[in-house]
């Protein structure tokens, strides 16, 4: 489970320079060989330690770095954090 | 009021109750405050609102941005965080969320959890409700981040009360009054709802969907929470033998003994009864007939519309072989346009522990987060991968009734073990019957 997250963490700060929240189908093409369920978990668990976060719009949900990116009262064209 | 709203005072002047009129009580019973509350949010913000609104009639364009982080410790779902664009203007809903709760089974209330609800709402939020949302969930309108786990802990430690599903969730699943009430009901529409809600907990509260996933049970095909418009996976009751009919309560129907409708449209003389006119005349499939004597009803021709039961429920009643049908797909527009769910069980025994409709739901998820695209919702998949690919992913054979229009398609082609014998064939067999 701890490399899984590792997995998580690298590839949200790799992309935070372009992209700060994504869907969760952007997880399961990291981990091809786990059913969704399980990258589920590992995102659950990384926002229950405070490490991810989630961002909804009310109709769809987003994973991102907690802290990063578009933070509670930003949305699309204002500058990131 | 802090704002002047000719406009939306325009609102009030139809005969219709105003959601203007509303707002304007709410604002007038926050400022006289008759039960000395410490408002925990600011008390003047349903005027605010009400000048936000006004603004945006006036600007022709909304003054809400869309979305952020905000929830409650855990859950991906429930709370909606709403800001306004023009906060110094209306600081009182520069922060306005909203938070989704999760509704009882069949919308039974008991006064003592309204008067909760409320007493918590009127402390820690605006004091305004939605009841109920399109999901069919109760809808809190408009709080600030700081409360979120206060009105969280309260719903859930001292009314023992969940929150609703939004986002990427499956949505907080609705159902009927069902046999508690309702004499048409197929099934216990409480119990499956209750018990698919504690099941699939996981899902409700942590967003692993490619967009929004909706259950609802209707008891009967009167649907009464739309759930075959409005659900992806529709639960809706019918039943498998004949419906019975109480030929001397046909007779007391004709004869004006009995009321139609149970009475529900005796506000207008509509004249004597016509049983030609008003019930066999409106068989959508004409699969009734009156020889003025007997009352006739060709079963197999029967598509459960429940015109002739309510016009005639004394005479006419559902069968005795009770289940329910599966529908999957429907949708409001955005992509594609509004769908209506697309059959794909005609009928299901809906029995505790209610494993075949988990197997199905289960089966439908695995292959929409899969090959689902962001945003995607079951019926769009549906209509992109094609119905058979439904079919094939829950196991279901394909039978006459899902085929909606025949032969729009030349291009479905069978896979080799649906053919006898595969595709190979013995070439000098052939040979030796058609030259080359």
């Amino acid at each position: 489970m701890a490399e899984d997250k590792e997995v998580i963490i690298e590839y949200l700060k790799a992309k935070s320079k372009v992209k700060s929240k994504h869907y969760f189908k952007d997880f399961l093409e990291l981990f091809p060989d786990k059913k969704s369920r399980e990258v589920k978990k590992i995102l659950s668990d990384l926002v229950k330690e405070g490490i991810v976060e989630y961002w909804s719009s009310g109709s769809t949900t987003m994973y991102g770095l907690k802290g990063y990116g578009k933070q509670e009262a930003a949305e699309e064209g204002d500058a990131e954090a | 009021m802090k704002f002047e709203t000719p406009l939306l005072d325009q609102l009030e002047q139809g005969p219709w109750p105003s959601v203007v009129s509303d707002i304007k009580q709410e604002a007038a019973h926050r400022a006289a405050n008759p039960n000395g509350l410490d408002y925990q949010i600011p008390q003047d913000c349903c005027e605010d609102l009400l000048g936000l609104l006004e603004l945006s009639y006036k600007d022709m364009e909304t003054h809400w941005k869309h979305g952020g982080i905000v929830g409650v410790f855990g859950y991906g779902g429930g709370v909606i965080g709403r800001y306004c664009d023009q906060p110094e203007m209306f600081p009182g809903v520069a922060h306005f969320h909203t938070i989704r709760v999760a509704q009882p089974s069949g919308k039974f209330y008991s006064t003592k959890f309204l008067r909760q609800l409320c007493d918590i709402w009127d402390l820690r939020g605006s004091g305004l409700t939605n009841m109920h949302g399109s999901t069919g969930d109760i809808v809190l309108i408009g709080t600030t981040t700081p409360q979120l786990e206060e009105i969280f802990y309260q719903l859930t430690h001292e009314m023992n009360n969940d929150l609703g599903g939004s986002g990427s969730n499956l949505r907080t699943p609705a159902a009927c009054m069902g046999m508690s009430r309702c004499e048409y009901a197929c099934y216990n529409t409480q119990d499956v709802c209750y018990q698919l809600t504690e099941d699939y907990q996981d899902e409700l509260h942590r967003p692993a969907f490619p967009y929004k996933f909706k259950f609802k049970f209707d008891g009967c095909p009167n649907g009464c929470v739309c759930a075959m418009a409005r659900s992806d996976f529709a639960v809706v009751g019918t039943w498998r033998d004949d419906i019975k009919i109480d030929q001397d309560a046909v007779k007391a129907y004709v004869g004006g003994e009995f009321v139609p409708n149970a009475g529900a449209h005796s506000g207008r003389d509509w004249g004597k009864f016509d049983i030609q006119a008003e019930v066999i005349d409106r068989c959508p499939t004409h699969c009734m007939s009156w020889d003025g004597q007997k009352l006739t009803i060709d079963n197999a021709n029967c598509v459960r519309c429940m015109h002739c039961i309510d016009t005639m429920p004394r005479a006419l009643h559902i069968g005795d072989d009770r289940g329910a049908s599966v529908l999957c797909g429907a949708k409001a527009p955005v992509v594609d346009g509004a769908q209506m769910g697309s059959l794909l069980v005609p009928f299901v025994k809906v029995e505790q522990p209610y494993d075949e409709l988990k197997e199905i739901i289960e089966n439908i998820w695995d292959w929409w987060i899969e090959e689902g695209k962001n945003r995607e919702r079951l019926g769009e998949l549906m209509k992109r991968a094609s119905f058979q690919k439904l079919l094939e992913v829950t196991n279901t054979e394909a039978e006459a009734f899902h085929v909606k229009e025949p032969r729009a398609n030349p291009y479905i082609f069978f896979k080799e073990d649906e053919v006898p014998g595969g595709f190979k064939r013995d070439l000098a067999d052939y040979r030796s019957r058609h030259q080359r």
